[in-house]
């Protein structure tokens, strides 16, 4: 990977103190910018991406080669309409495609953070990339948006700052990580740290890399990506490149070298550590706690008009607690419109080519506009 | 527009906020958006519709009267709208109870079952009456608690809800319910409209 080719980069220089107490300045974030921003510049929307994307929304993603996460509904006419919006998005903080990360030096020491990265937060996260808006000079955002993790950012980053975006949408997404997707990100830590390459995650400064381990975390995460439903339609019991089973451990069904191609690619553009950091971040997210209990309290400040969407296959980010958001806004007489979208893709339905959100998406966005 | 439609949004003054439970394609949403500048929203149960009403710009929450009014803070909005959709509940008194609360005021509207030609259909045909404003078949039909103008008319009294007006349908023509005329009015008239308050 070459990562400092590609990327822009903004290096913030005013000090950001986070939640677990340590400051941080001049540290970099890494964006992609899709679109232009008009003179009004009030077209902008701000994209926050999940667990495992980065700032390249659409297009070829110059690093991996491959379409950016969010091809299906960003892009000229799409959903999200470049020829109209500027979308922008940032690699998050912990993350390892150029912004502030346990894979860069830490500049007191010159060596490789590793686990001595500060652990960072929803909160910390969103807070960095508000930086983004002062950069472009943009005073409020037409829209923020984004799926699983980049829907709690999205909620985040509203509560924090309640009149900087005039419209919300957070999707597939929860306002308190629940015990089940803690336990499915702790199997996934596990499964790195138990790595023997991971050495108390000073691999890089040994030129190793605890691939197995990560290749497993993200085996295990992507089922929960997907429906039992859509899993059977897919794969069946189909065998892989063989007539019989073979008595044997190799991948004799297709789902299993499904899993294990779906690990060996992610371990070629995703670090371990920032694995651990990230889901660690979404394991800590409660934005119903930070506000002792009464999740409207986080969206009394303001104005904004959301629009919260769920996929009914979606067991990870169940529409209950979708619902749960939009329950918190109309006690509060919010302006919020809800759907939940038909679909047997599950979690990753929001990622995937699904008509009836990618429809929803677009009509919400431009009849908002026009309002705008 | 239906004329039903024009009927509740004249009830309506402008500027109020409104909830339209039920909202369906938002026909009756956008009118009251576009004519009576209302900050209007809408519930809707089903996902087609919901799309529809995206589609055309209103804020809907796809969800179950019977179970997600119950999110929205007591008379939160000025007036609550339910269009011929009382008799579809499982438990039609919780809802019209739920309006209420949810409500300053509530608009209901009825189809009469007390309507001349629903009689003559079952005196005559001796089968299930079906008449424009219910077009279904007893097998296929959403209906599970019909009423007559009169039944719902004892009914709000009986539960001392304030009737502020009363209003009969019949095609084009609009006239008002009271006491005296309710037995007319519940032969002649297809829909009943109220206006009522707890």
């Amino acid at each position: 990977m070459n990562i400092d080719k590609n990327i822009k980069t903004l290096i913030v220089k005013k000090p950001l103190k986070l939640d677990c107490g340590k400051t941080i300045k001049d540290f970099p974030i890494a964006y992609e910018t899709y679109g232009s921003l008009n003179s009004k510049k009030d077209n902008a929307i701000l994209v926050f991406h999940a667990l495992t994307g980065d700032q390249f929304v659409t297009g070829v993603n110059p690093i991996t080669k491959k379409d950016g996460w969010w091809s299906y509904a960003v892009g000229p006419n799409k959903a999200i309409d470049t020829n109209k919006y500027f979308v922008i998005c940032s690699n998050v903080i912990g993350g390892c495609m150029g912004s502030f990360g346990p894979s860069h030096k830490d500049p007191d020491t010159q060596n490789i953070f590793g686990t001595n990265f500060p652990v960072i937060t929803i909160n910390d996260m969103v807070n960095a990339q508000y930086n983004l808006l002062d950069h472009f000079g943009i005073n409020k955002l037409f829209s923020l948006t984004g799926g699983s993790m980049g829907g709690m950012q999205v909620l985040q980053f509203i509560s924090n700052f309640p009149d900087k975006s005039k419209t919300v949408i957070p999707i597939a997404t929860t306002s308190s990580h629940s015990a089940q997707n803690i336990a499915f990100n702790e199997l996934g830590r596990q499964a790195i740290t138990a790595d023997n390459n991971w050495k108390d995650g000073n691999y890089s400064s040994n030129n190793i890399n605890p691939g197995k381990g990560l290749a497993v975390a993200r085996m295990a995460a992507h089922i929960t990506y997907l429906s039992k439903k859509g899993l059977q339609e897919k794969f069946g019991r189909k065998l892989q490149e063989r007539e019989d089973l073979k008595f044997g451990f190799d991948a004799d069904f297709q789902i299993e070298s499904y899993l294990r191609y779906q690990g060996s690619v992610f371990v070629d553009r995703f670090d371990a550590n920032s694995y651990l950091y990230i889901t660690r971040a979404m394991d800590y997210f409660d934005l119903t706690n930070q506000f002792k209990g009464n999740l409207s309290n986080a969206f009394k400040n303001t104005k904004a008009k959301f629009f919260v969407i769920s996929f009914t296959s979606d067991w990870l980010y169940p529409t209950q607690e979708n619902k749960d958001i939009v329950i918190a806004l109309n006690s509060i007489g919010a302006d919020v419109g809800f759907v939940e979208i038909e679909s047997d893709k599950g979690h990753d339905s929001f990622l995937l080519d699904v008509p009836d959100f990618l429809s929803a998406l677009k009509n919400f966005l431009d009849k908002s506009y026009i309002e705008n | 527009m239906k004329n039903e439609f024009k009927v509740i949004a004249d009830l309506i003054e402008k500027d109020k906020k409104v909830l339209d439970v039920g909202c369906a394609d938002g026909t009756l949403m956008r009118f009251l958006k576009e004519n009576k500048n209302i900050n209007i929203r809408g519930l809707e149960i089903s996902k087609e519709k919901v799309q529809e009403c995206i589609a055309k710009g209103l804020t809907v929450i796809e969800g179950n009267a019977e179970k997600d009014l119950k999110q929205f803070p007591d008379k939160s909005f000025d007036y609550v709208v339910l269009s011929q959709t009382l008799q579809a509940f499982l438990n039609p008194e919780l809802v019209l109870n739920e309006l209420l609360r949810v409500g300053k005021k509530a608009i209901v509207t009825i189809p009469n079952f007390g309507y001349w030609k629903v009689r003559f259909h079952l005196l005559f045909k001796g089968t299930m009456p079906i008449t424009k404003t219910l077009p279904e078949e007893w097998y296929n039909t959403p209906n599970l608690h019909m009423c007559t103008i009169k039944d719902f008319f004892y009914f709000v009294k009986s539960r001392n809800i304030k009737i502020f007006k009363s209003l009969a349908l019949n095609n084009l023509n609009t006239s008002l319910i009271n006491e005296r005329n309710l037995s007319i009015k519940n032969l002649f008239a297809d829909l009943g409209i109220f206006l009522i308050e707890k």
